[in-house]
């Protein structure tokens, strides 16, 4: 079983309004077949809205989608052929796991012989062999989401759209699915478009990643480019940089920023896009070093919560302006302590 | 120590298996029941085996099968009743299917397609005298489009059919929407990726998690219109095509002044509805009835 590859899969301008509202203003993006693209944001960022119409099941309100050149956004979703992982997993209540997963083949009338092949193929995939003649209702969420996988995998889309397919399970049982998911990605060779709000998801899942805000493309790239080099400030904060501290810039050298903090305190850092007079210094909590004095690129701060971790402590504090820091270290530190806090100048990133 | 634990043990035990004061709130209802159905029905029953003239307690069923023109009504009441409520239930799917969702002049259209409970049998009875009589906006047209005489749609048993449907057609499609409504819409959505037309998933996804739905909606349909009375009277021909047993029963009861067999007819009436709702139960257990998903 193998998806159906094909070379390119290509949004153009695709615009999606609900009234007056944009739900997604002019998407570009470009899948190549065999990737697996995920499309990040938090609720509301047109993430659902651009994978509904990938499948089919909302018009585009302008702009085009094409299939290794032959247009396909006027097609409904069942000219598509693209395979589809629901939140809620949509599997059919009157139907048990079996004729679940066989659906799809037997709509498309599919000999018996060969329908009974690729279905008991599925059902071993995705390890639901004794569960096959239960009844939806009667599997757990793990089991019906496997279901649903099986259902969509089983027709070899080439392209299989996942929305949050996670969101609904217990946490030890998502990362098992994760690593499920990829591995079915990469054993059959499938291109997968996949919706999720959470970044450590997409991160571990994806190829690439589209970071999507208010219906608009903020950035697109590899998780380590996505991760390490965020465009812009939202996007930094959606890849864990925390701390967003206020600062006036006092002098640029190339990408080399200086700014100053409100308690006046020296911070060096790269700038990530033209800035004004007034920035953010972005830093996540765990680049943060508790040092001993102070010295360059260091923070002095008061510890006000602490969040016992295991190995790691996670820290509430405030600077001496009063604005919250918020810091991962090994150290144990206690309530009221004092602290000086080094980051190293690649690790601050500078935005307008 | 103890009497007081054990005792507390039990109040809690019994509240536990759902005895306890909240049970209270059940009993207005439980004696309007007795009161006003219970007590009638049994009284009605045990009447219906006392004959006015004497004799055999099964006198009264017996007179009943015996005149044609009495048995006749089972079959008359049948051939409205019936017919209405499959109409009503099978025009208020697509109807229902078109109206689920949101979309502007939803709450207007709803509206329009409820308003006719709201007017009562006797104004539907008088309108549809007026527009479908010999001399109706209905006959004006059809005589003009070239027919040679008008149309008999009233005093029959077509016009207390189109009675039963203009008045049993708004509860059969609220029914009816909102059991359409309680189905995840996403399933057909999935079945549309899954490559089925739209004619498949109506087939294999929609009708099948409907039709508990619409074998329920159908029983109240039947009950609406085996009832039958009024219209029956206004708009049909109640001494021929249109003697329904409502009219037969009220008739010997109270023009005759035969309450036995009055009973007994009316008894007979709620045993031909018991059978129909039977037939249908039955079947519908034979369908899928678990949860279809969605928020209704």
């Amino acid at each position: 079983m193998t998806g159906h590859r094909f070379a390119e899969l290509h949004l153009d301008h695709v615009r999606r309004a609900f009234g007056d509202t944009v739900a997604l203003q002019g998407m570009d993006l470009t899948i190549k077949g065999g990737e697996f693209v995920a499309l990040l944001g938090p609720s509301g960022c047109g993430k659902s809205t651009a994978l509904n119409c990938l499948a089919g099941l909302l018009p585009l309100t302008g702009g085009r989608i094409t299939l290794d050149g032959k247009r396909i956004d006027d097609l409904p979703p069942e000219k598509r052929g693209f395979g589809m992982v629901f939140q809620n997993y949509a599997l059919f209540p009157h139907m048990s796991v079996r004729r679940n997963i066989a659906f799809g083949l037997s709509m498309r009338r599919t000999p018996k012989a060969e329908l009974h092949r690729r279905v008991d193929e599925a059902v071993r995939l995705v390890q639901l062999e004794e569960h096959q003649h239960k009844f939806p209702a009667q599997l757990s969420g793990g089991q019906q989401q496997r279901v649903a996988i099986a259902r969509a995998i089983v027709l070899e889309p080439p392209l299989v759209l996942m929305d949050e397919p996670l969101s609904n399970l217990d946490a030890a049982l998502r990362l098992e699915m994760r690593t499920e998911i990829r591995r079915l990605h990469q054993s059959l060779g499938l291109t997968t478009v996949y919706v999720t709000h959470d970044q450590e998801e997409a991160l571990a899942l994806a190829d690439r990643l589209v970071v999507l805000r208010l219906g608009e493309v903020q950035q697109v790239g590899s998780p380590e480019e996505v991760y390490a080099h965020p465009v812009n400030r939202y996007v930094a904060g959606f890849m864990g940089y925390r701390n967003m501290i206020p600062v006036t810039v006092t002098s640029q050298d190339g990408e080399r920023t200086t700014v100053h903090t409100g308690d006046d305190v020296k911070l060096v850092g790269i700038k990530r896009e033209e800035l004004g007079p007034e920035a953010v210094a972005a830093v996540r909590p765990e680049d943060f070093a508790v040092v001993g004095e102070s010295g360059e690129n260091t923070l002095e701060a008061v510890v006000e919560i602490v969040e016992y971790h295991g190995r790691e402590q996670a820290v509430e504090a405030r600077l001496r302006d009063g604005s919250p820091l918020h810091v991962r270290t090994n150290s144990r530190l206690a309530p009221g302590d004092t602290i000086m806090l080094k980051v190293p100048v690649e690790r601050v990133l500078v935005f307008s | 120590m103890t009497a007081v634990l054990e005792r507390a043990s039990l109040r809690h035990r019994l509240a536990e298996k759902g005895v306890d004061r909240v049970l209270w709130l059940l009993v207005p209802g439980a004696v309007f029941v007795v009161l006003l159905f219970v007590y009638p029905f049994l009284y009605g029953l045990q009447l219906s085996f006392q004959p006015k003239g004497g004799g055999s307690p099964f006198q009264n069923y017996i007179t009943f099968f015996s005149d044609p023109y009495l048995a006749e009504t089972v079959w008359i009441t049948l051939r409205l009743g019936l017919p209405a409520a499959l109409f009503n239930v099978l025009a208020s799917i697509p109807i229902a299917f078109r109206m689920r969702g949101r979309f502007r002049g939803k709450r207007a259209l709803t509206t329009v397609l409820v308003v006719p409970i709201t007017l009562g049998t006797v104004l539907t009875a008088e309108g549809l005298l007026a527009f479908f009589g010999p001399a109706g906006w209905f006959n004006r047209i059809w005589m003009a489009l070239g027919a040679d005489e008008p149309a008999k749609l009233t005093h029959n048993y077509w016009g207390v059919l189109f009675s039963l449907i203009i008045t049993g057609f708004p509860f059969a499609f609220l029914l009816t929407l909102s059991y359409l409504s309680g189905i995840d819409p996403t399933l057909e959505q999935a079945a549309a990726t899954l490559g089925a037309s739209r004619r498949q998933r109506f087939r294999t996804i929609t009708m099948p998690l409907l039709a508990p739905g619409l074998a329920v909606t159908f029983c109240l349909s039947f009950v609406l219109a085996f009832s039958v009375f009024p219209s029956a009277v206004m708009v049909g021909d109640p001494v021929g095509e249109t003697h329904v047993m409502s009219i037969a029963a009220y008739e010997t009861a109270l023009r005759d002044n035969d309450f036995a067999l009055g009973s007994a007819i009316a008894m007979l009436m709620a045993l031909v509805m018991l059978i129909v709702i039977g037939v249908v139960l039955i079947w519908r257990t034979t369908l899928y009835r678990g949860a279809t998903g969605g928020k209704g």
